[in-house]
């Protein structure tokens, strides 16, 4: 008995201990070869022989101009329309339709926002190739998250918060300013987080929206091509494997460093909040 | 009337119609995600009908040739190929994520948990690039040496969609099997039950809902993954005779030609994206049915 029991609990530990080496392996891999390929020139310098040699700085550019692109555009909306089905409506039908369409808009394949880009962003409003349209794109598959966390987190604020609110005298405006979003923050900076990081490693959306050209994008409306796209076409035409390595490494440092960086500071503020409300 | 003469007081009415019109426009920012969802539908439908005229939508559906240079398309091998890779994919990534999850919550030490869920969560945002890269550079040459062939195959983009589709399966089955209530595995244990009696009868089947949720996403995420699997997969359109034989899927169907397409051959691609959103949907209504 006792030793069917220590077996079912070491055959658990050995398939979790798996699956964990294997995920580690797959990251670990990649940056064991990249990081000697990294220094200062390798990051801020232009790549030479379509990506064959040189450094990577326009496509770290591109992708600093599609954060802030589908920041600005999925943050208002995602975070707005969470505001208005938690706060505003209480029509069952808007609610449902809302978050059914949210639903069907997060489960859209990537490659289908790209080919919804290419033939009416690009070809239909003729708005051409660009990052400002590569933002739109990444936007629209953001905001869904963006929402779905928002939501959630609006409906855990105690109802008793609200009224305390409009007891005191305060309008519709004042209570959401005030009271719900400082509290709502962590929860939707955490979503925030989520939906950005999910954008900036996405490359088939944008591979045929985005103009993928090598020159240093100026303004947002220049053709850029972004780190994940960079890689895919360093790895898949097989024009530089110790470039693709370094590529692949910075992409990965830069995700994990916003997920940690966001992380500890969801967490402080976390803390703060209940410190106070406590 | 009452509402008129304190308005003139204290500038009520600014104050209403400055509620009135913040609501409409949080109503306005609603709207433009149920107009995007409609426009995007409305948009693919379009460009795909000349596809559907052209070739039939059944002829399209189980068609088993597809050259775009004799107009011919067909796309029922890269179907084939969709279900296949993300049915072994998800063979490999079940068993695997879900007893991982049964550790991490049933068995594993406090501190252990609290130390790996952050790590599960980080790995769960590694771009799929990164996943399609390593399977270049790792899988696929050990494929190519047990197996034979190019390495790039139904095997290869399986084991590393498996691989990329772990962390969501894990962290969500560990959701699913936190929310079983304690009382239930004091009830159990009380009744003289083992660790695995206890696993096996009541928390697998009261988890059973969520972990089915889990699978799905999952799923959802292997069917619509595109550079990794156009990475691995080999993408020759012919129905494979064998794990080790390269195949289609369709997504990649779409990344691989939107480049130069044109004509039919380009509304053909956005049919393809219109079967693809229907096999989405299909999975999104069975979710719902078996998580009920």
């Amino acid at each position: 008995m006792k030793l069917k029991q220590n077996l079912t609990k070491s055959l658990f530990a050995s398939s979790a201990a798996f699956t964990l080496l294997a995920l580690g392996i797959v990251t670990g891999f990649i940056v064991v070869n990249g990081i000697h390929v990294i220094d200062w020139e390798f990051l801020f310098s232009l790549p030479k022989d379509s990506g064959s040699d040189g450094g990577i700085f326009p496509m770290i550019l591109s992708t600093v101009y599609l954060i802030l692109i589908t920041g600005a555009i999925s943050i208002p909306v995602g975070v707005g329309s969470a505001v208005y089905i938690s706060q505003y409506t209480s029509n069952e039908k808007i609610i449902n339709l809302v978050r059914f369409i949210s639903q069907v808009l997060s489960s859209v394949p990537s490659i289908v926002f790209g080919l919804f880009g290419l033939a009416f962003l690009v070809f239909f409003l003729k708005m051409g190739w660009s990052i400002f349209v590569a933002g739109i794109v990444l936007s629209l598959m953001a905001i869904p998250t963006i929402f779905q966390v928002s939501e959630v987190t609006f409906q855990t604020i105690p109802e008793i918060y609200k009224e305390g609110c409009y007891a005191m005298g305060a309008s519709k405006w004042q209570t959401i300013t005030t009271v719900l979003l400082p509290i709502a923050i962590p929860g939707i900076l955490t979503g925030i987080i989520l939906a950005i990081t999910r954008a900036i490693s996405e490359a088939a959306a944008v591979m045929y929206v985005v103009g993928s050209s090598l020159d240093i994008p100026i303004s947002i409306f220049d053709t850029g091509r972004p780190l994940p796209l960079h890689l895919y076409v360093l790895a898949s035409e097989g024009i530089s494997m110790s470039n693709a390595y370094g590529t692949a490494t910075v992409l990965i440092i830069i995700v994990l460093s916003i997920t940690l960086i966001s992380n500890i500071t969801v967490n402080h503020y976390q803390k703060r909040i209940m410190g106070c409300l406590n | 009337m009452n509402l008129r003469r304190y308005s003139k007081k204290k500038g009520f009415l600014k104050l209403i119609r400055k509620e009135y019109l913040i609501e409409k426009g949080f109503f306005t920012l609603a709207m433009v995600m149920i107009a995007t969802v409609l426009l995007m539908f409305a948009f693919v439908v379009i460009e795909s009908l000349p596809a559907f005229g052209h070739s039939g939508f059944f002829n399209f559906l189980v068609g088993l040739r597809w050259s775009p240079d004799m107009n011919i398309f067909g796309i029922f091998p890269m179907i084939v190929g969709s279900i296949l890779t993300t049915a072994i994919s998800l063979i490999i990534a079940v068993p695997m994520s879900v007893s991982c999850a049964i550790y991490l919550e049933e068995m594993a030490p406090a501190k252990l948990k609290d130390y790996f869920k952050p790590v599960i969560q980080t790995l769960a945002g590694i771009p799929s690039v990164i996943y399609g890269f390593f399977g270049l550079t790792l899988i696929a040459p050990i494929i190519r040496n047990i197996f034979g062939g190019s390495g790039f195959s139904i095997l290869t983009a399986s084991v590393v969609l498996a691989l990329m589709i772990l962390p969501t399966i894990i962290s969500l089955s560990q959701d699913a099997i936190k929310s079983v209530p304690n009382q239930f595995r004091e009830a159990s244990f009380g009744l003289g039950s083992t660790q695995w009696q206890c696993i096996k009868y009541i928390i697998l089947p009261t988890a059973l809902p969520g972990i089915i949720t889990a699978v799905i996403l999952g799923m959802g995420r292997a069917v619509g993954e595109t550079l990794a699997v156009l990475m691995l997969a080999g993408n020759v359109s012919v129905i494979p005779s064998s794990l080790a034989s390269p195949i289609r899927t369709l997504t990649s169907n779409i990344a691989l030609e939107m480049g130069y397409a044109t004509g039919i051959h380009y509304s053909a691609l956005f049919a393809t994206g219109v079967i693809l959103f229907m096999v989405i949907m299909v999975l999104m209504i069975v979710s719902t049915l078996c998580s009920k």
